[in-house]
C-alpha cells in the first residue's frame, strides 16, 4: 500500500489534530502531514511541496475555504488534488458552492471516523 | 421538524428549542469526544472558570455560550487533543472555543430554515469568573446544564427576539 500526504487546513489547531487522527483512524497511510491555518498559508505550502489530499475548513481567516479552493487550481502543486472541505457550515448554499468550487466532497462536524473514512477512501482509491 | 420562522413567531417557542439543543450537545461530545453526557441533579451548580461564546446573526440574532470550570474544560480539551493541555494555554482556549461552534453550528443545522439564514462567528473564550455580560435588549434564552465525566458545564443561547 501506498503512502499518502495531505495538506490539513483549519484555522484551529485542535480541528487539525482531530482530522489527522481521524484520518488514521480511518486507515489512511499518512506518511506526511502537512498543516495551514487559513487558505493564504495553505497556498504558501502547496508552493514547495505536493500533496495526495486536502482537507480544508471553510470558514478561516486571511483567506477562507472556498476562496482557496478557487485559487488551488492555479497552482503547479495543487492543480487535480482532491480537496474535501469540514466544516461547521452545514447550509445547502455553502455545500453547493463549495462544490461548484472544484471541492469533491464535505463533512459536517461534528463527525464520526466513518464519515471521514467514506469520504476520503473513493477518492484516494487510484493511490493506495 | 418546526421552522425556525414557525419558532420565532411564538413568545414561547423558544422553550422547545431546548431538546434539540440537548441533542446538538450530546451529538458533539459523543462523536468528537467520544463520551455520553449525563443529565445532573439540582446539586450541580458550578463555578465557571472559563466561558466561549459563538455569536449568531440573520434570522436568527444571539449569542451561544458554553461555560463551566477549568477542571471540566482541561478534560474536554484532552479528549480532543489527545494530551492534557495547561490549564491557561492556548490549546485548551482553542478546543473549547471548537465546542462552541460545533454545538452552535449543529444546533442551527437541526432547525428548518436556519441553517441557510444563520451565520456564525467565530469563537470567543473568556477566562475567570469576575466579568458580567450585558443582556440583549428584548431577548429571551435557553440554557441546557449537563454533565461531562461528572462535571457540570452549561450551554446558553441568547435569543434577540
Amino acid at each position: 500500500m501506498s503512502g499518502i500526504s495531505a495538506l490539513i487546513v483549519d484555522d484551529s489547531l485542535t480541528m487539525r489534530k482531530i482530522v489527522e487522527r481521524s484520518l488514521r483512524g480511518a486507515g489512511v497511510p499518512l506518511t506526511k502531514v502537512f498543516e495551514a491555518g487559513n487558505g493564504a498559508e495553505a497556498l504558501g505550502v502547496l508552493q514547495d511541496n505536493r500533496v495526495d489530499l486536502i482537507l480544508c475548513d471553510v470558514n478561516m481567516p486571511v483567506m477562507d475555504g472556498l476562496e482557496f479552493v478557487k485559487r488551488l487550481s492555479e497552482t503547479e502543486n495543487g492543480k487535480g488534488v482532491p480537496v474535501v472541505m469540514i466544516t461547521t457550515e452545514g447550509s445547502e448554499s455553502v455545500v453547493v458552492q463549495a462544490l461548484s468550487c472544484g471541492a469533491k466532497g464535505y463533512i459536517r462536524k461534528p463527525f464520526a471516523a466513518e464519515d471521514v473514512k467514506e469520504s476520503v477512501m473513493s477518492l484516494l482509491a487510484g493511490k493506495l | 421538524m418546526r421552522s425556525a420562522d414557525q419558532l420565532l413567531s411564538t413568545r414561547k417557542g423558544h422553550e422547545t428549542w431546548i431538546p434539540i439543543l440537548e441533542l446538538a450537545i450530546r451529538e458533539v461530545f459523543e462523536l468528537m469526544l467520544g463520551s455520553k453526557l449525563d443529565l445532573p441533579g439540582d446539586e450541580s451548580r458550578q463555578q465557571p472558570g472559563i466561558t466561549a461564546m459563538v455569536g449568531l446573526a440573520g434570522q436568527v440574532c444571539g449569542v451561544m455560550s458554553i461555560k463551566c470550570d477549568t477542571k471540566a474544560a482541561s478534560r474536554m480539551a484532552s479528549k480532543m487533543l489527545g494530551s492534557e493541555p495547561d490549564e491557561k494555554s492556548a490549546d485548551l482556549q482553542d478546543a473549547f472555543g471548537e465546542i462552541c461552534n460545533m454545538v452552535a453550528g449543529n444546533f442551527k443545522n437541526k432547525i428548518t430554515g436556519m441553517s441557510d439564514k444563520c451565520m456564525l462567528s467565530v469563537p470567543t473564550v473568556v477566562t475567570g469568573s469576575d466579568y458580567s455580560l450585558r443582556s440583549l435588549s428584548d431577548s429571551d434564552s435557553i440554557e441546557v446544564t449537563m454533565l461531562f465525566e461528572r462535571l457540570p458545564f452549561t450551554v446558553s443561547l441568547e435569543i434577540q427576539s
